[in-house]
């Protein structure tokens, strides 16, 4: 794990400003990565709605992804992607 | 009780004293949970909520848990917060007091002093405040209603010291100091007020204008650091302590350094004593001075942090000490202001001989005749150079 030196901490652990999430990077933690099948997707958003780290990407309204330096592999978008569609599958991180 | 004087002499027990204090301030936030021997400071002061006489949001809570949970949360929201409890009630609060010294909130908790259980007992000993020693607070200990009323204002400009941010715990002693009337001066309204000054947060959780986030993790990367920046604000708060009270002294005539002594500069045997007990230790000096025994008293106010160079420089010359616990740290190496006082000792050449005492728990009397007997066992120590016992309960 790096070690930050920082001697300029804030005051008593505070986080001095808001969005700072977005420069952790969750991805590290990934056991399982989601994978999708453009072909099944219908694009219902449930998996954006549900992902804990919104970590699914979005364009005009389309499910196109995954962001995957935050995507912890939770495989809670696979759990709710809808029965009859079943777009996601979790699998095997390599190495 | 009601007080109509603001000058002079006015007879008042401890807790009335530290209520009456804390009227002066006019928190922004009071949250509590009343607990025997403190219950007193509580009652008086909703009495000032519910009259109006402060502006105080006193809040009403189920447990000492969620009082100093309430105190973290007002204090993160830039409010100047105040509470009280006594042994339980500082017991429950444990989790949160390391949470409010972490988040480097200045939260002012006032301790009464009572032993904790089993067996249940409500009577004073520093059982309570000496287990919350590694959590982060500083303490004042305060021998006299006086000095509990004058360690409030003191607690407050070192808390909020821009070097320090650390909250305070001032403790005084269960029922003895408590519940028993003392004449005490108090200070005008409008000196307090000019005295503590307005609180303005450095940071808070009301300025939406720079959103900050409170409680966040820590993890490997830095948890260490934070940690280091806290130790180093508890080690420097001693400074501010010492300007503090010289300002007071300065003000009101009072002078509050770390410790008092008395009677110490050419004593050959002493006793280190918290809080009312140093009171009767003071009688005892005097009576065996008048026999010829050159005997002394040094008595810590501040304990976190602990002024170990001071009180080693105040103790050098001393041949026989007897430090004095009304705790036990169960560590079977006596008590807790023991191993400090024998731990500052360490580095001076010729260090005293010292020898650990416990006594008064759970409210057994410290009398005149135990002073005496303690100071009879110094001077034998002194005269064979000889310790029997190093560390042993008294007043059994
Ligand atoms: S696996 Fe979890 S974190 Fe990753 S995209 Fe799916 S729901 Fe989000
Ligand atoms: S829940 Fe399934 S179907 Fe809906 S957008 Fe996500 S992947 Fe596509």
């Amino acid at each position: 794990m790096e070690e930050k030196k920082d001697n300029n901490l804030p005051l008593g652990g505070v986080i001095p400003k808001g969005g700072t999430a977005h420069d952790y990077s969750t991805g590290g933690w990934r056991k399982l990565r989601p994978v999708l099948d453009k072909g099944k997707c219908t694009n219902c958003l449930i998996c954006w709605v549900m992902c804990p780290d919104s970590a699914i990407i979005t364009e005009d309204g389309k499910m196109i992804g995954f962001d995957m330096e935050h995507c912890k592999g939770c495989g809670i978008c696979a759990a709710e992607c809808p029965d009859k569609v079943k777009a996601i599958k979790m699998e095997e991180e390599a190495g | 009780m009601a007080i109509t004087m603001t000058k002079g002499q006015v007879g008042l027990t401890g807790n009335t004293a530290v209520a009456y204090a804390m009227k002066q301030i006019n928190p922004d936030v009071c949250a509590a949970y009343p607990i025997t021997p403190s219950t007193g400071i509580i009652e008086d002061f909703s009495g000032y909520v519910a009259d109006g006489a402060v502006d105080t949001e006193l809040i009403t809570v189920e447990s000492e848990h969620s009082a100093m949970s309430a105190c973290i949360g007002a204090a993160a929201a830039g409010a100047r917060v105040m509470t009280a409890t006594s042994s339980q009630g500082l017991a429950l609060m444990w989790e949160m007091l390391y949470i409010a010294s972490g988040m480097r909130l200045p939260i002012i908790l006032t301790d009464v002093n009572r032993a904790l259980s089993a067996p249940i007992n409500i009577h004073c000993d520093h059982s309570d405040s000496m287990g919350a020693r590694d959590s982060g607070w500083i303490q004042l200990y305060s021998e006299t209603v006086q000095e509990a009323y004058d360690n409030i204002f003191l607690a407050v400009r070192v808390a909020e010291h821009p070097r320090v941010l650390l909250p305070v715990m001032v403790c005084l002693d269960g029922f003895i100091t408590s519940h028993a009337i003392e004449n005490i001066s108090l200070i005008d309204d409008a000196e307090v007020k000019q005295f503590v000054g307005e609180y303005k947060a450095a940071q808070h959780l009301l300025d939406t204008d720079n959103p900050i986030t409170y409680g966040a993790m820590s993890l490997p990367e830095n948890y260490i650091e934070f940690k280091h920046e806290q130790s180093k604000a508890m080690a420097g708060s001693k400074e501010a302590v010492l300007d503090v009270s010289r300002e007071f002294g300065k003000k009101f005539g009072r002078d509050y350094g770390l410790f008092e002594t008395y009677r110490l500069e050419d004593a050959e045997t002493a006793i280190v004593i918290l809080n009312s007990a140093a009171g009767t230790t003071k009688v005892a000096v005097d009576a065996l001075r008048k026999q010829g025994m050159k005997v002394g008293l040094l008595r810590p106010r501040l304990f976190r942090p602990f002024p170990f160079n001071e009180i080693a420089a105040a103790l050098k010359h001393v041949k026989v000490l007897g430090v004095l616990d009304r705790a036990d740290s169960m560590s079977g190496f006596g008590g807790p202001l023991f191993n400090e006082v024998r731990s500052a000792l360490y580095d001076l050449d010729a260090r005293p001989k010292t020898v650990g005492r416990i006594y008064g728990l759970g409210g057994r009397d410290y009398k005149l005749k135990d002073a005496v007997a303690v100071f009879g066992e110094l001077d034998r120590i002194r005269e064979t150079g000889k310790i029997d016992t190093l560390t042993k309960y008294i007043t059994l």
